[in-house]
């Protein structure tokens, strides 16, 4: 027992090292992303390419679990509410939680799996392939050419699909709630409204899905950057992509809850 | 400029995503239904204030006429003080009276508004004098239980002069 131990004890040590470098890397890639800001913005239809491939195609699984979501939102909610005689809160429970909680964290980790997964594989095989010290034998920035439009795309991308994806998953809801199980439309709606807050819940589900927009694109990018040379590198990156966006995601969640809820 | 279909692809899901936010903010939350438009602010001070929060509403006949703005503690009254907005086109008279009540029987609580009798108006940074805090649910049955012993007893006494 005692002869593994040693070599345990500088594994440990080994990863913990590495896992310090590697925030330290990712930070300094983080810098390098802000320092090619303007010329990032330069040249828009670089950015707009990336919105397409990040954003536009991750609609689909987007929109229709947002609708299957808010749907057994209402389903769930419906079961229990009715218990204590208040169904017509049904838009209420089904609007608060979609647009404090899951909107955002669901939208993320859609995105991380959909999006996030494309980006590391795409730029480690770029990697693999010496496409980008090509690209700085040419004199040409691979951080500003390649990472900075996916990490303003995947920027913008993130409160756009997360609205679309709590607006979606209302619909689910009312879906659910008004035509199938039979609640008052009016009451639905009015409560909602009731008891939506726009700057407490609208407000802070958009911050939230900004700031998952940043963790979610800048641990893609810098997996993707950071990936060894090889095809098992590529493979191993795109699994830490969809492993370390979900817990990053899921903790910088109850940590933002925090605030926003103490505050 | 040349035009692709991946821009219009990309204006699309701007287009798509400002809607949703618009949806959100009109139709799911309360973007419209709050539009007070210009306030006044007056001032009320409560015994107690039970469970009352700011953002809580004002009504007058059931109707929302403002929000309760800020509440903070008074140490020199031991009071709690609350900062009322009163939408500009409701004017109440200077003793009007204000309540605390519950909506419902776990509700939200809400200020309860009723108009007095006298010519002078409110203005702004006036204080509401009449106040009546929040039913504590705890008193009310002290009260009761001491209420129903005291009644006992009188009777038992009138029993023993009888």
């Amino acid at each position: 027992m005692l002869k593994g131990f040693p070599g345990t004890l500088a594994g440990l040590g080994h990863r913990t090292i590495e896992g310090i470098w590697r925030i330290g890397a990712g930070a300094r890639l983080f810098f390098y992303i802000w320092y090619y800001l303007l010329e990032s913005f330069k040249r828009p239809r670089l950015i707009v390419r990336e919105i397409f491939a990040t954003g536009v195609l991750s609609l689909l699984i987007i929109l229709v679990s947002a609708f299957f979501v808010g749907m057994v939102l209402g389903l769930q909610g419906y079961n229990t509410l009715q218990k204590y005689g208040s169904s017509e809160a049904i838009g209420v429970l089904v609007a608060l939680s979609l647009v404090r909680e899951l909107g955002p964290v669901v939208t993320a980790l859609l995105f991380a799996g959909r999006a996030g997964t494309a980006i590391t594989a795409e730029i480690g095989l770029m990697k693999a392939t010496e496409q980008l010290s090509a690209m700085e034998m040419m004199a040409v920035s691979p951080v500003a050419r390649v990472i900075a439009p996916r990490f303003w795309a995947g920027v913008i991308s993130m409160p756009i699909l997360a609205a679309l994806f709590s607006m979606v998953g209302v619909l689910g809801g009312y879906f659910v709630a008004v035509p199938i199980i039979g609640v008052d439309a009016g009451a639905f709606w009015s409560q909602m409204q009731a008891s939506v807050d726009f700057r407490d819940d609208i407000v802070n589900g958009v911050i939230k899905s900004l700031v998952f927009g940043v963790v979610c694109t800048m641990i893609a990018l810098f997996e993707g950057y950071d990936a060894p040379p090889t095809a098992e590198g590529v493979s191993r990156a795109t699994t830490r992509t969809v492993v370390n966006s979900s817990l990053a995601v899921l903790g910088l969640d109850f940590i933002l809850t925090a605030f926003m809820i103490g505050a | 400029m040349e035009r692709t279909t991946i821009d219009l692809w990309v204006g699309a899901f701007v287009a798509l995503g400002l809607a949703a936010i618009f949806g959100l903010a009109l139709k799911v939350g309360n973007l419209t239904s709050s539009n007070i438009g210009e306030t006044y602010t007056v001032t009320a001070a409560f015994e107690n204030i039970g469970g009352l929060k700011p953002h809580a509403p004002v009504k007058s006949a059931g109707v929302v006429i403002g929000r309760v703005d800020g509440i903070v503690f008074d140490s020199k009254d031991y009071e709690a003080k609350v900062t009322i907005k009163l939408d500009k086109r409701y004017k109440f008279p200077t003793d009007t009276f204000a309540n605390i009540y519950t909506a419902g029987l776990l509700g939200e609580q809400y200020i309860g508004l009723e108009a007095g009798g006298e010519e002078a108006q409110l203005k702004n940074g006036d204080k509401i004098s009449h106040t009546q805090d929040a039913v504590v649910l705890e008193k009310l049955i002290s009260q009761f239980l001491y209420s129903k012993a005291s009644d006992n007893k009188s009777s038992d006494s009138t029993k023993a002069t009888e």
